[in-house]
């Protein structure tokens, strides 16, 4: 098998991006390629799928929505059991596998449950339940065919792949439906045979990674001692601030719009302008990370967030508003989510890595989630401006948080 | 080094296969598209150029003219589907009269046409259209999403409409409405009933999550009433669009339709939280008593009905057949509660009444509220 030579060999095999940062290994770069193959797979979906349900099956999309708003919380904690697998099994491509293909069935079944509403929400949830599986999986890999140095440049290469995929997916999808108006199951199975070209490069390109001796360190007593780890915990601490600080897209966006109400027919652009900038910037901020410190890029990413409040609230008329909302947040995200998986990962035992990252991760969606409810609900109470402004002091609060943490080492616990 | 170059020919090939699968089956149904002729209507002739019975001063190009007619979107499967047609009233299985306008929704009245759909230029791009009976296009506003409902007042003169914001769902997956009203007569569009001031419960109430949609507008032009959403609940708000205010009467109200005595408001009411069986039931409510009743369709229900008279409401319904996507029959019920649905044309969806044409062929505005 070739797994045994794998971190030699992608070390080896790594593709060189720059002069002065470190290599991207070839590794990471196919999972950067399985990621954008789904994303490109899942966005197709995701862009049809209120079309399909209202024109399509003529179902009211509001109450689809309410059952949507459920699988937050599921997600989360099928991210702690899939980190935890993952590192009690040593089989972490098997993991992610079955989180891709999972998500790879859920296409047809979409088609197959027809108008049935508690089918689709089924599916729906199945689909997250995929995702949720595969990301710890996925992103432990990616840091443990990384060598320390380069691990921002290494998040930042997937997460720019991750980012192309998402934003190419409507495309496909809307290239689909002017070649074959109305047909939303063409949609649905080219979105397939995409998804099962994204598992065929999994099983094919991406090597696992299996670490000797695992199945006893990785229990679930030494996963949460992984919280009395000091540098850990500190990750683990801004990472729920970060989770606070978040109000959430829809809302970002929804503000926006309020603000700019010329712009009625280009909602759905903002996100797209959102992912432009985090595209873009994704590589060259992971990459600033390794050389000045990843604490700094992600005390900018934080500064950024607030930024974005701040010129919600402030509400600059016209097209600044716009570029500066949407670079703002773009920078937030390239500067925050890739970053902080290579702050957290080197502070992880090999042996532990899934179930480090899925606690990281987790702790930011719950915490998302909850700020996202707690905003709407400030919002109603105090009115959007107060809301705004109590947002941006915790994302405000987070980046200090983050600065004071950029001299800490980086470096794991020894192994004992 | 042998097997690294067998992994890469397996798996471009394998990436090959797939794409080409996807390509086949997108070109497979592009071709069944454009080759699909009209469904397997029964008592539809489909000739366009079918009149609608006897008329004298209506111009050949009229879609509806001086008979009463029924204006509604063809479901017929195939390339009929979508195109806005007209049916006489008095025989509303007989020959259709269809445009080559596609809408997604569209409502008539008074000589008025308003057209919801999907623009030329872009997949996905939403347009309104208001149009005259000729489908002359007298002005189109862009949309902020998916069409929805489409309303006009009976004299013609105010157009609503509601669409769903897709915009914020590419990442969460939940969605929001936005509805909108305009003035033909003075081209003045209220384009987020959102920023209207709210009176809940007697309360002013403002929050994040408020929805409006399916708006229908009273004989004054000013008065209407329309579903607002917010924590979960929806309310029959009626509003003023003078004094640009939503003030919530009752519970549980969506879709509101009102008579033409404007008496009563038929409306869909959720009868079951279970959102996979029949969520809603038709159901007539008489705004002097409050009082509702649930009408003799049992089938899931989910349109803005249509009041044929003031006995009469009619409303579209998926056939059900499994492949028969997005494809609609329209129906009619009693507005008292008792008696059984009847079938009033096969493949429509968005009906309306277009009353014969007194000689006025412009609407005339009624003793105009001060603005």
């Amino acid at each position: 098998m070739y797994v045994s030579t794998a971190r030699n060999s992608d070390l080896a095999a790594g593709v060189r991006l720059s002069h002065r940062g470190g290599r991207v290994a070839a590794n990471v770069v196919a999972l950067g390629a399985v990621s954008m193959v789904t994303d490109i797979s899942s966005e197709m979906i995701t862009a049809i799928l209120p079309a399909y349900l209202m024109l399509g099956l003529g179902l009211s999309p509001l109450g689809v929505g309410l059952v949507n708003a459920l699988y937050g919380g599921l997600s989360g904690a099928v991210r702690l059991i899939g980190g935890h697998l993952a590192d009690r099994s040593n089989r972490r491509k098997a993991i992610a596998g079955a989180g891709y293909a999972l998500s790879a069935l859920c296409k047809p079944a979409l088609l197959a449950v027809g108008a049935s509403v508690a089918g689709i929400s089924a599916v729906i949830g199945i689909d997250r339940i995929g995702k949720g599986l595969r990301t710890a999986p996925r992103d432990a890999l990616i840091s443990l065919s990384s060598t320390e140095g380069s691990l921002g440049a290494a998040f930042g290469v997937h997460r720019a792949m991750d980012t192309l995929g998402a934003l190419s997916g409507p495309l496909v999808a809307f290239l689909v439906l002017w070649v074959a108006p109305g047909r939303y199951d063409a949609v649905f199975v080219s979105s397939f045979c995409i998804a099962l070209a994204a598992l065929v490069i999994l099983a094919l390109f991406v090597r696992d990674h299996r670490e000797p001796l695992a199945h006893k360190a990785a229990s679930l007593r030494a996963a949460t001692r992984l919280l009395r780890h000091k540098p850990f915990t500190a990750t683990f601490a801004v990472a729920c601030l970060l989770g606070l600080a978040t109000i959430g897209d829809s809302f970002v966006y929804l503000l926006l719009q309020r603000e700019l109400d010329i712009a009625l027919a280009y909602f759905p652009l903002l996100p797209l302008g959102t992912n432009a900038v985090y595209l873009v910037l994704a590589f060259p901020l992971g990459r600033l990370a390794d050389r000045i410190g990843r604490w700094n890029v992600f005390a900018l990413g934080t500064v950024a967030l607030s930024g974005t409040y701040l010129l919600l609230l402030t509400a600059p008329s016209g097209w600044p508003l716009l570029a500066g909302t949407l670079t703002l947040y773009g920078i937030f995200y390239a500067a925050t989510d890739g970053v902080l998986m290579a702050i957290a990962a080197p502070q992880i035992d090999d042996l532990l890595r899934t179930s480090g990252l899925a606690l990281v991760q987790t702790a930011t969606v719950t915490a998302a989630a909850g700020s996202s409810v707690a905003f709407g609900a400030a919002w109603a109470w105090a009115g959007p401006d107060a809301a705004l402004a109590v947002a941006a002091a915790a994302a405000a609060t987070t980046g200090l948080l983050a600065w004071n943490l950029r001299s800490t080492a980086t470096s794991r616990p020894d192994r004992t | 080094m042998a097997a690294n170059r067998w992994r890469l020919v397996a798996g471009a090939a394998c990436v090959l296969v797939l794409l080409a699968a996807a390509v086949t089956y997108v070109v497979r149904a592009s071709h069944q598209v454009r080759s699909a002729g009209p469904g397997p209507a029964a008592n539809a002739t489909g000739s366009p150029a079918a009149g609608l019975g006897a008329d004298e001063g209506a111009p050949a190009t009229a879609l509806f003219d001086g008979s009463d007619a029924i204006v509604f979107v063809d479901n017929h499967p195939g390339l009929e589907y979508g195109r806005l047609s007209a049916v006489s009233r008095a025989d509303p299985g007989g020959p259709r009269r269809r445009s080559d306008i596609r809408c997604d929704r569209a409502y008539a009245a008074a000589g008025r046409i308003v057209c919801l759909r999907e623009t030329n230029d872009f997949v996905g791009d939403h347009e309104a259209l208001i149009m005259d009976r000729e489908l002359q296009v007298l002005s189109s506003y862009p949309l902020a999403g998916m069409p929805s409902r489409a309303r006009l007042s009976s004299d013609g003169t105010i157009a609503a409409w509601t669409v769903f914001v897709t915009g914020d769902s590419y990442t969460t997956g939940t969605f929001s409405t936005r509805t909108s009203i305009l003035d033909l007569r003075t081209g003045r569009l209220e384009s987020n009933l959102e920023k209207f001031s709210i009176a809940l419960g007697g309360k002013p109430y403002r929050a994040a999550d408020v929805n409006i949609w399916g708006v229908t507008v009273a004989a004054d032009d000013r008065t209407f009433y329309a579903t607002l959403a917010t924590g979960s609940r929806t309310y029959l708000v009626k509003g003023d669009l003078a004094a640009r205010s939503l003030t919530t009467l009752r519970q549980n109200v969506e879709c509101p339709s009102l008579s033409p005595d404007g008496t009563r408001i038929a409306f869909k009411k959720r009868v079951s939280e279970d959102a996979s069986g029949r969520p809603w039931r038709l159901h007539v409510l008489d705004l002097a008593t409050m009082t509702e009743t649930p009408l003799a369709e049992t089938r899931n229900y989910d349109d803005q009905a249509l009041w044929l008279d003031n006995d009469t409401v009619a409303y579209g319904l998926l056939t059900g057949q499994p492949d028969q996507i997005g494809v609609h029959d329209l129906w009619t019920v009693p507005a008292s509660g008792g008696g059984t649905p009847a079938r009033l044309l096969d493949f429509g969806s968005s009906p309306a009444l277009a009353p014969a044409l007194t000689p006025a062929p412009t609407p005339t505005p009624p003793p105009a509220p001060a603005t």
